[in-house]
């Protein structure tokens, strides 16, 4: 489960965490507009750095360390495919150039940066935050409330699940044992009477909602409201100056970012005069 | 002045075979705290939908006979219109709070009627108070207990301030010290606040003690409406097979045996008073 | 026989259910686990047939630790039925509901089918061989879920919170049926709140309250002890109440009984007169 923890939300108070979700998420495709703008690993480790001090901030640091593991294994997959698929399309059969290694890395660091910024995202907002702010975004309430109340039931559906499993294997299921086909069958005496207490739960959900005026008036008003604060225009201010920041440099200077290996090309001379 | 009357009401679920309610017909007078009570599949269920509209709106089928709750016929006004007077609370307290947060899901219906949201605050403050339960406000539903959970029920229907609440096994999923509670808020609503309650339930060692009017039903038919002392005393309450408080079968068994009690008891308290004056007054 | 060794047990989100449990369950015996909800039952109860593990101490069924056995091994002499039944069934029939465990225990085809056809009538469900589990009623359903576990005959049967939603006929039936089970030598044990229903029973009582064992006795000394049954949190049988009040005039009070209750006021009344 440790992928999943980096991306569930724990109730801590930091500046970070009582940003507007709005904000947040226009940062958030700023990083993201960025991240695909630039090929080059100068920039994409200028992006992973900037991240970081919001990271402390918020006080998520072991969480999102922790969905870092967790993109881990599609990192390494992402950069062999970009290594070997390069590789055989432009420089076989020459052995593979600094510049080739270096282009596969950003790649790699380009999806690790996406995977982060989202990581920050979830990991500083609360649901109720999240869907107040597509409320205020004008997304229709049903939808708005569907997914309030999904996040609502994951902890009850999860306790649920324990128990079928529990009340299974009292009946002599085992759930480890047989083959790869055996051990999907097995699931089934798991999924259905989850899925047949799910659609049970809707109907009395429905009901209650029903009894409490649902669909009372097309007005519906609301307990909270979100207002933007100082920090929020803050925050939108730092977005939209790093976003010209990188604009200018991409229409302007992008021919001229340095690869890293540049650097270290000294070192290579004197290893090969030394050898 | 009747808060619910009905006359002939007759139903059938669209998929029911059989009669779910038959010529039911009752009244309940405003500020009565009821106790509805039968055993499972008589109909109590299906009467209290037919209160708050969930009948025949939402489930369909034919509902024959009137039905009327607070003035307005339930069948010419939509389960919203009617939400604003009386409230249901369910059995599963879990399956009744949709928010993340306490306070959220007790404004949900005021929300729903578009109030302003000045005045949500205060009715939610309100009806938290009331309940008991101000400090859970912030809290999420899951990490709540059955009981509480279900006062936070309770809090979402009464921030409506209806005229009525029915309350259907509420206590079903709850132990006895957590049910007690529930019983103690549902009677101040009544006392204090001047709700019509009806209360379902099979506890009637338990819910009897607040009752003034008790209604045992069978198979969809009414069989008993009364006063809570003769409808528990009365023979057909045991041939149906209701649970009696022990009180009251304490009270029948003594009198089977020559030893008769002045009054029919209910509870514990008006027993023990009733046996100590048959026993003093022997011993002078 | 059961083995309940000075057991801890914490749950994995840091709640220490179980703080120093000891108990010893003979054959045969008939008992009911009692306190409020959050004093660790259930959390006990799943100990016996090896659904949790002691996080300290031990805990053995015929001698032999569940930590040495798998869940289904034990299930075979420890049948548990579950509060939901809504958590069991699955299958398109009741038939095969109720077969089920047979299966997985690995009984012959023959003798599942007598086992069902066995099953199904001691709880009046034959009618229902075929029929979907989904469609049965309520009550229904809570059959369907104990006949499942009946079929393989398990020495001890664990009941959690049988009563639960269950109007006053049904709890009487289910009471003069586990009665009879515990009569043909089975080992009962119930979990539940339900004061009244343990009256009727007069089983043996284990009253819990936080992770321990506050108390154990039979029916009428437990549930009349007032300093008791108030500190685990239960409501005591009115009729008890009734006597508690009426403590002051020097009558008997382990009465939980209605029909010994009557006896006691008659046998006192005679006295006086």
């Amino acid at each position: 489960m440790s992928v999943f923890d980096g991306f569930k939300f724990r109730k801590v108070y930091s500046p970070i965490h009582q940003l507007d979700p709005r904000v947040k998420f226009f940062y958030i495709l700023v990083m993201f507009a960025i991240a695909i703008m630039f090929n080059q690993l100068l920039p994409l480790i200028l992006l992973f750095f900037i991240q970081l001090p919001f990271v402390f901030v918020a006080g998520i640091q072991r969480e999102w360390a922790r969905s870092l593991r967790g993109a881990l294994f599609f990192a390494i997959m992402i950069f062999l495919f970009n290594f070997v698929f390069q590789y055989f399309w432009t420089e076989y059969p020459l052995p593979p150039s600094s510049s080739l290694l270096e282009y596969s890395i950003a790649m790699t660091l380009r999806f690790i940066v996406l995977v982060e910024s989202f990581s920050m995202f979830f990991l500083t907002t609360s649901p109720d935050h999240l869907g107040l702010a597509l409320e205020q975004s004008h997304v229709p309430y049903e939808f708005c409330f569907a997914f309030t109340t999904a996040v609502r039931f994951v902890p009850v559906l999860a306790e649920e699940a324990q128990t079928i499993m529990d009340a299974q294997k009292a009946r002599g299921l085992e759930l480890e044992r047989g083959n790869f086909i055996k051990k999907v069958r097995n699931y089934i005496p798991i999924l259905i009477p989850l899925i047949v207490s799910a659609i049970r739960r809707s109907l009395e959900l429905a009901e209650a909602m029903e009894s409490r005026a649902w669909g009372a008036t097309e007005k519906r008003t609301n307990l909270y409201v979100l207002e933007m604060e100082r920090g929020d225009y803050i925050l939108i201010l730092i977005s939209v100056l790093i976003l010209i920041f990188a604009v200018y440099v991409w229409i302007f200077h992008r021919e001229q970012i340095p690869l890293l290996t540049n650097f270290l090309a000294p070192l290579e001379l004197t290893v090969t005069k030394m050898s | 002045m009747a808060i619910i009357e009905t006359t002939g009401l007759t139903y059938t679920y669209p998929t029911g075979t059989k009669l779910s309610l038959q010529d039911v017909s009752i009244t309940v007078e405003r500020g009565e705290f009821v106790v509805l009570t039968g055993p499972s599949g008589c109909g109590k269920t299906t009467l209290c939908r037919c209160f708050n509209g969930l009948v025949p709106h939402f489930y369909g089928g034919k509902l024959e006979g009137n039905v009327a709750v607070a003035g307005l016929k339930v069948g010419d006004h939509s389960i919203y219109e009617l939400a604003r007077h009386i409230g249901l609370v369910f059995q599963n307290p879990e399956n009744q709070l949709f928010a993340l947060s306490v306070e959220k899901d007790v404004a949900f219906g005021l929300e729903n009627l578009g109030i302003p949201r000045s005045n949500i605050r205060q009715q939610v403050d309100w009806a938290l108070e009331i309940t008991g339960i101000t400090g859970l406000r912030e809290r999420p539903p899951h990490e709540l207990s059955g009981g509480q959970q279900q006062r936070v029920a309770i809090a979402c229907v009464l921030a409506m301030q209806p005229d009525v609440m029915i309350l259907d096994e509420p206590t079903s999923f709850i132990d006895p010290v957590g049910a007690q509670k529930i019983f103690d808020v549902i009677n101040e609503l009544n006392k204090k606040l001047g709700i019509t309650v009806i209360l379902v339930e099979h506890r009637l060692d338990l819910a009897s003690k607040y009752a003034d009017h008790v209604i045992v039903m069978d198979e969809g038919k009414v069989v008993l409406d009364g006063e809570p002392r003769d409808v528990f005393s009365s023979d057909s309450a045991r041939l149906i097979g209701v649970g009696i408080p022990k009180a009251t079968r304490l009270y029948q068994v003594l009198k089977e045996r020559g030893v008769p009690l002045k009054r029919v008891p209910v509870n514990s308290e008006e027993a023990s008073q009733l046996l100590r004056e048959v026993l003093t007054h022997d011993r002078g | 026989m059961i083995e309940v060794k000075d057991v801890y047990f914490t749950y994995p989100n840091g709640v220490e259910a179980l703080s120093g449990v000891s108990l010893s369950i003979r054959d045969g015996e008939f008992i009911a686990i009692m306190g409020q909800n959050g004093a660790g039952k259930t959390t006990l109860v799943k100990h016996i047939n090896g659904l949790l593990k002691p996080t300290k101490g031990e805990v053995s069924v015929d001698g032999v630790s569940t930590q040495k056995v798998s869940v289904a091994k034990l299930s075979r002499k420890v049948g548990f039925v579950f509060q939901n039944p809504d958590h069991q069934l699955f299958c398109e029939t009741v038939e095969d509901e109720v077969a089920f465990a047979l299966q997985n225990f690995g009984f012959k085809e023959q003798l599942i089918k007598k086992r069902v056809t066995w099953a199904l009538s001691l709880l009046n469900l034959t009618q229902y061989r075929q029929s979907s589990p989904f469609m049965l009623s309520g009550g229904e359903r809570k059959r369907v879920a104990l006949a499942s576990v009946l079929a393989w005959n398990p020495d001890v049967v664990i009941l959690d919170e049988p009563t639960i939603g269950q109007d006053y006929q049904q709890k009487e039936k289910l009471r003069q049926f586990i009665v009879q089970l515990n009569t043909q030598g089975k080992t009962v044990i119930i979990v539940t709140h339900d004061v009244e229903f343990v009256a009727e029973c007069n089983p043996h009582v284990i009253l819990m309250a936080q992770g321990k064992i506050m108390a154990e006795g039979g029916a009428k000394e437990t549930l009349t002890n007032r300093s008791l049954v108030t500190q685990a949190f239960i409501v005591p049988p009115q009729i008890s109440q009734i006597f508690f009040e009426l403590s002051d005039l020097k009558l008997p009070t382990n009465v939980i009984d209605v029909y010994d209750a009557r006896k006691v006021l008659l046998d006192r009344l005679e006295v006086s007169s």
